[in-house]
C-alpha cells in the first residue's frame, strides 16, 4: 500500500528546476532510500512533501489526503515528521525540553475539545500536563538510548548525538512517515552503525521511513525501496539490487564510458 | 500656474528629496549586504556628519557671510572633513558594537545598534544642545526658472552631488579590487575569506563608504530640515524605507528606492491632501505596504532562507 | 530622599509590568518589537477618556484597555509578525510614532485632571505614594505569575520554540504565526494595562511623553535583567529606574546633564551585548522533571531559598 506519493511533483527557482515532474512513492511500512548526486533535488523533494516549501506545480498525496501545499506545521500534525540536514535542534534547551517539543501536538487528543480550550487547559493544568509529557519524551529518550543527555543543553552534545535526538525529537510526534535528511553525514563509523540499529528500531515500531543518504553501504543495507534522482528528475527506482545494476544510475554517478576514455 | 506645471515643480522637489534619500539608503544597503543587518546607528551617523560640516563650514566662513566663490569652497570643504569624519565614527562604531557580535544570535547586533543609535543621538544633544540650527546657503539662492518651473541653486547642488557620489561608488564598486572584493563578500562570505580576501577590511571599508555618504547626505539634508540631534532618526528611517523599496542589498535598488520614495512624498502628499504633520506616518505605510507585497523590493533577488 | 525612593518604587512597577510584556514578545517568542511606548500610550488614552470623558471608574477601564491595545497589537501584529526579525524591528518603531502621531493629531494637549482611581471609597491620591506602590506592585506580582505560568507551559514552550528555530518549531507542528501573534497580542495588552496605572498616578496624559525612548528604555529593562526571564525583568526595571531617579537621589540635577541617562542606557545596551547578553541573572531554567510535588517545592522554596531560586537546575 502507497502511504505516500506524488504526481508531477515540480518546484522551480527562477528558471532553475530543482525537482522535474517526479513522481516519488512510498511503500507502508518500508524503508525507502532517496539518492543521487549532490543537487540532485533531495532535499528539495523533502521540503515540497513536508511543506517547508510549495511546489510549482504537482500533487503531494498522504494517506489519501491531498496534503499539496498546506503548511509545514498542518502536516507535521497530520503524521509526517522530518529531521534536517544541517540539524536543527533547540540548542539553547535541554535534552528533554527538545523531545517535549516534538511532543507539542500530543496532547489533548480529547475529540470534544476545541484547539482553544485546550489551549486554556494546557495554561492552567500546566504542571499535571508537564509532567505527563516529560515521562513521554524521556521514553522516548530512553528508546533512542539519550535518557542519561536528558537534562543536558542540546547544543553540548556530540555531533552524531545531536543527530539522534533530532530523530528522537520526531519520533516523538509517533509519526506515520519520517524523513530523514543525511541522518549519518558526518559520522564516525561505530556511529553509523549504531544509526542503522535505530533505523531497524524505528521500522519496528511501524513508521514507514524515508531517508536521503550518501553513504551508499548504508542505503543498500536498510533500504528496502531505492529511489535514484539526478538533475531534478527520477531516473530509477526499485530495490538495492535493481539499483545496482542500473545502467544510468551508474552512469549519473561515474560519468559515462565515453566521457572516461577521451 | 496650470496643474501640470505645479506638479512639475513637485516632482522636481522629489528628486531633491530624492537624492538625499538615495545617499543615506546607499549605507543602509551596502552593510545589509555583506552583513545581513540593519545598521540602526546610520541615521545618527547622518545627523553627526550634519553636525561636523556646520561646525566645520562656520569655522570657515564665520556666523552670516554672504555667499560667494569662497563660501562654496569652504562648503565643499566642510563636507570632504565631514565625510572623513563620519568614515572614521562608522568604522569604530563597526569594530567596537558590531564585530564582537558576528557569530552571535541574530538579535544582539541589533540591539547593540539600537544602543549605539541612543548614545549618539543624545550625546549630540548633551554637546550642541537639542534646539534645531540653520545651514546657511553657500550659494545665492534665487531660483533659475524653467518656463513656470522654479529651481533653487541648492537643489541642483544636491542633484548633482548625489549622481557624481553614485557615480564614483559604482565606478568602484564595479571596476576596482576592492569594489570587487565587496562584491564577493556580500555573495558568500566564507568562500572570499577562502579567496585571500580580507573580509574585515572589506566590511570595515563598506561602513567607511557608507558613513561618508551618510555625512553628505546629512549636509544636504540641511539646508532643508535644519540641523539638530534628532534629525537623524526620521530621516534614516525614511531611507531605510527607501533601501527596502528598491530591495535592500541591492546598491541600484538603493538609488532608484530613494528617487521614488522622494518623488512619491512629493508629489503623493499634495495629490491625496496628506497632512504636513502625517507625511511621516505615510512613509511607514509604504514601508509596510512593500514589505508585505513585495518584501525583496523592487531589484532584490529572493532570498529564502535554507531548510 | 524617600520621596524618590517611593517614586522609583512607583514607576519601576510601571516599567516592570510593561517589561513583563516585552518579555513575552522579545524574550520568549524573540520578535524584537519597538512600540511599547505605543501600547503605553493606548492604555494611557482609555484609562484618560473612560475616567474624563465617560466618568467610568478606573478598575473599568483596565480590561477595556487590555482588550484595546491587545486589540491594536492583533492588528499591527497580523501585517508585520511575518516579516522577518529586523524588518520587524523597523516596522513596530513606525507603528509607535504612528501611534503617538495620532495621538497628537487628534489631542495635541492630551488630558489633564483625570478622575483619581477609588477602591471601596479609598481614593488613590498622586501623594500619598505608598498606597500606589501597594497597589501597582500587587498588580506586578500578578502577572508575573500569570506570565510565569505562561512561560512553563506548553503554550510557553512553543513560543521558545518559535524564538530557537522557526523552522523546526514548524516541522513540530508548532503554528509560528499563531504563536508569534498571540505573544505579540498578550505582550501588548499588559503594555497597556501599565499604562493605565500610569495615568492613575499622574493623572495626565500627554502624547509628547510616549516617545521611542520609553520603548527603549523598555528593551533595556528586558535586556539588563536577562531576556525570557520574568524575575530578572522585575530586577531590570528597577536598576533602569534607579538609574533615571539618580540625579534627583543624589541632588545632583545641576551636574548631570539631562541626557546623562539615555547615554547609559544606550552604553548598557551595547555593554550587555558584548560582555553578558544573556542578561544579569539570565535565562530562566526550569527543570522539567522535578520529582518534587508542589508542597515539596513550596517547603524547600523557604528552607533553602537558594537552590530552589535557581529552579534545582543541574
Amino acid at each position: 500500500m502507497r502511504l505516500l506519493e506524488t504526481e508531477h511533483l515540480t518546484r522551480e527557482f527562477g528558471g532553475v528546476i530543482a525537482v522535474n515532474d517526479v513522481d516519488f512513492h512510498v511503500e507502508k511500512g518500508l524503508v525507502t532510500g532517496l539518492i543521487g548526486p549532490n543537487g540532485a533535488g533531495k532535499t528539495t523533494l523533502f521540503n515540497q512533501i513536508t511543506g517547508m516549501d510549495k511546489p510549482t506545480s504537482g500533487k503531494v498525496i498522504f494517506d489519501g489526503n491531498d496534503i499539496t501545499g498546506l503548511p509545514a506545521w498542518k502536516i507535521s500534525r497530520m503524521g509526517i515528521a522530518r529531521t534536517f540536514q544541517n540539524i536543527r535542534l533547540y540548542k539553547e534547551l535541554t535534552v528533554v525540553e527538545n523531545v517535549m517539543m516534538g511532543l507539542h501536538f500530543k496532547v489533548g487528543k480529547d475529540p470534544f475539545h476545541h484547539r482553544f480550550s485546550q489551549a486554556i487547559k494546557s495554561y492552567f493544568f500546566a504542571a499535571r500536563e508537564n509532567r505527563e509529557v516529560y515521562h513521554k519524551a524521556m521514553e522516548w529518550l530512553e528508546f533512542s538510548e539519550l535518557a542519561e543527555h536528558a537534562q543536558d543543553f542540546a547544543g553540548s552534545l556530540p555531533y552524531g548525538k545531536q543527530r539522534e535526538l533530532e530523530i528522537a525529537r520526531a519520533l516523538a510526534a509517533e509519526p506515520k512517515l519520517l524523513f530523514l535528511d543525511e541522518p549519518a553525514a558526518g559520522m564516525n563509523p561505530s556511529e553509523t552503525s549504531h544509526l542503522m540499529r535505530v533505523v531497524d528500531k524505528i521500522r519496528n515500531l511501524g513508521v514507514t521511513v524515508v531517508l536521503i543518504e550518501h553513504d551508499m553501504k548504508l542505503v543498500m543495507n536498510i533500504c528496502d525501496n531505492i529511489t535514484v534522482l539526478n538533475f531534478g528528475m527520477k531516473i530509477a527506482e526499485g530495490t538495492p539490487n535493481e539499483i545496482k545494476h542500473n545502467k544510468d544510475v551508474i552512469e549519473a554517478y561515474l560519468g559515462r564510458d565515453e566521457e572516461e576514455d577521451s | 500656474m496650470d496643474t501640470l506645471t505645479l506638479y512639475m515643480q513637485y516632482i522636481v522637489n522629489g528628486l531633491t528629496l530624492g537624492a538625499i534619500y538615495s545617499l543615506i539608503a546607499l549605507g543602509y544597503t551596502m552593510v545589509y549586504g555583506i552583513l545581513k543587518f540593519i545598521n540602526f546607528a546610520h541615521g545618527d551617523i547622518l545627523m553627526v556628519g550634519a553636525f561636523v560640516g556646520l561646525l566645520v563650514y562656520t569655522a570657515l566662513t564665520g556666523e552670516a557671510a554672504d555667499p560667494g566663490v569662497w563660501t562654496i569652497i569652504a562648503f565643499f570643504i566642510a563636507m570632504l572633513i565631514s565625510m572623513g569624519f563620519s568614515a572614521l565614527l562608522g568604522v569604530l562604531i563597526e569594530r567596537v558594537a558590531y564585530k564582537p557580535l558576528r557569530n552571535a544570535n541574530r538579535l544582539a547586533p541589533l540591539l547593540s545598534a539600537i544602543g549605539v543609535s541612543f548614545i549618539l543621538s543624545n550625546g549630540a544633544a548633551w554637546i550642541f544642545g537639542t534646539q534645531s540650527r540653520r545651514f546657511p546657503y553657500p550659494f545665492a539662492n534665487d531660483p533659475i526658472r524653467i518656463g513656470a518651473i522654479a529651481i533653487t541653486p541648492h537643489q541642483i547642488v544636491i542633484i548633482a552631488v548625489s549622481v557624481i557620489m553614485m557615480i564614483l561608488l559604482t565606478f568602484f564598486v564595479n571596476k576596482t579590487r576592492m569594489g570587487k572584493a565587496m562584491r564577493a563578500a556580500s555573495l558568500d562570505q566564507a568562500t572570499s575569506m577562502l579567496m585571500g580576501i580580507n573580509v574585515n577590511r572589506v566590511i570595515s571599508l563598506t561602513f567607511a563608504i557608507g558613513s561618508a555618504l551618510a555625512a553628505v547626505g546629512g549636509i544636504l539634508a540641511s539646508f532643508d530640515f535644519r540641523v539638530y540631534p534628532s534629525m537623524g532618526t526620521m530621516t534614516g528611517l525614511k531611507a531605510f524605507v527607501a533601501a527596502v523599496i528598491g530591495g535592500i542589498g541591492n546598491i541600484q535598488g538603493a538609488m532608484l528606492g530613494g528617487v521614488l520614495l522622494g518623488i512619491l512624498e512629493a508629489v503623493g502628499a499634495p495629490l491625496l491632501h496628506i497632512p504636513n504633520s502625517m507625511r511621516d506616518t505615510v512613509a511607514f505605510a509604504v514601508l509596510i505596504i512593500v514589505l508585505l507585497v513585495k518584501p525583496d523590493g523592487i531589484l532584490g533577488k529572493n532570498e529564502r532562507e535554507k531548510v | 530622599m524617600l520621596n524618590f525612593f517611593q517614586l522609583i518604587l512607583i514607576y519601576a512597577g510601571i516599567y516592570a509590568l510593561m517589561a513583563i510584556g516585552q518579555n513575552c514578545i522579545t524574550g520568549y517568542t524573540g520578535m524584537l518589537s519597538l512600540c511599547h511606548a505605543g501600547f503605553l500610550c493606548i492604555g494611557s488614552y482609555v484609562t484618560a477618556i473612560m475616567c474624563k470623558t465617560f466618568g467610568l471608574s478606573f478598575w473599568l477601564s483596565l480590561p477595556v484597555a487590555a482588550i484595546a491595545t491587545g486589540l491594536i497589537g492583533l492588528l499591527i501584529g497580523i501585517p508585520t509578525l511575518r516579516l522577518k526579525g529586523d524588518y520587524l524591528c523597523i516596522a513596530t518603531l513606525g507603528l509607535g510614532e504612528i501611534i503617538r502621531n495620532i495621538a497628537t493629531n487628534l489631542n495635541p494637549v492630551g488630558y489633564n485632571s483625570i478622575p483619581r482611581a477609588s477602591l471601596f471609597g479609598y481614593q488613590f491620591a498622586s501623594r500619598n505614594k505608598f498606597a500606589f506602590i501597594l497597589l501597582i506592585w500587587f498588580f506586578v506580582l500578578v502577572f508575573y505569575i500569570l506570565f510565569q505560568q505562561l512561560a512553563h507551559s506548553r503554550l510557553g514552550r512553543a513560543m521558545i520554540a518559535v524564538r530557537e528555530d522557526e523552522v523546526a518549531a514548524q516541522s513540530n507542528g508548532i503554528n509560528v504565526t499563531k504563536y508569534k501573534i498571540s505573544s505579540f497580542v498578550l505582550g501588548a495588552a499588559v503594555g497597556g494595562i501599565a499604562g493605565c496605572f500610569q495615568t492613575a498616578y499622574t493623572l495626565t496624559v500627554q502624547p509628547a511623553s510616549f516617545t521611542f525612548m520609553v520603548s527603549v528604555m523598555v528593551l533595556c529593562t528586558v535586556v539588563l535583567g536577562g531576556m525570557g526571564n520574568a524575575k530578572a525583568v522585575i530586577l531590570g526595571a528597577f536598576i533602569i529606574q534607579f538609574i533615571s531617579y539618580f540625579p534627583q537621589l543624589t541632588g545632583l540635577t545641576n551636574v548631570i546633564p539631562a541626557q546623562a541617562k539615555q547615554i547609559i542606557y544606550g552604553l548598557l545596551l551595547v555593554v550587555m551585548m558584548l560582555c553578558r547578553p544573556q542578561g544579569i541573572l539570565g535565562r530562566d531554567r526550569y527543570r522539567y522533571g522535578d520529582p518534587r510535588t508542589r508542597k515539596e517545592k513550596i517547603h524547600d522554596f523557604f528552607s533553602r531559598p537558594k537552590k530552589s531560586a535557581k529552579g534545582g537546575n543541574v
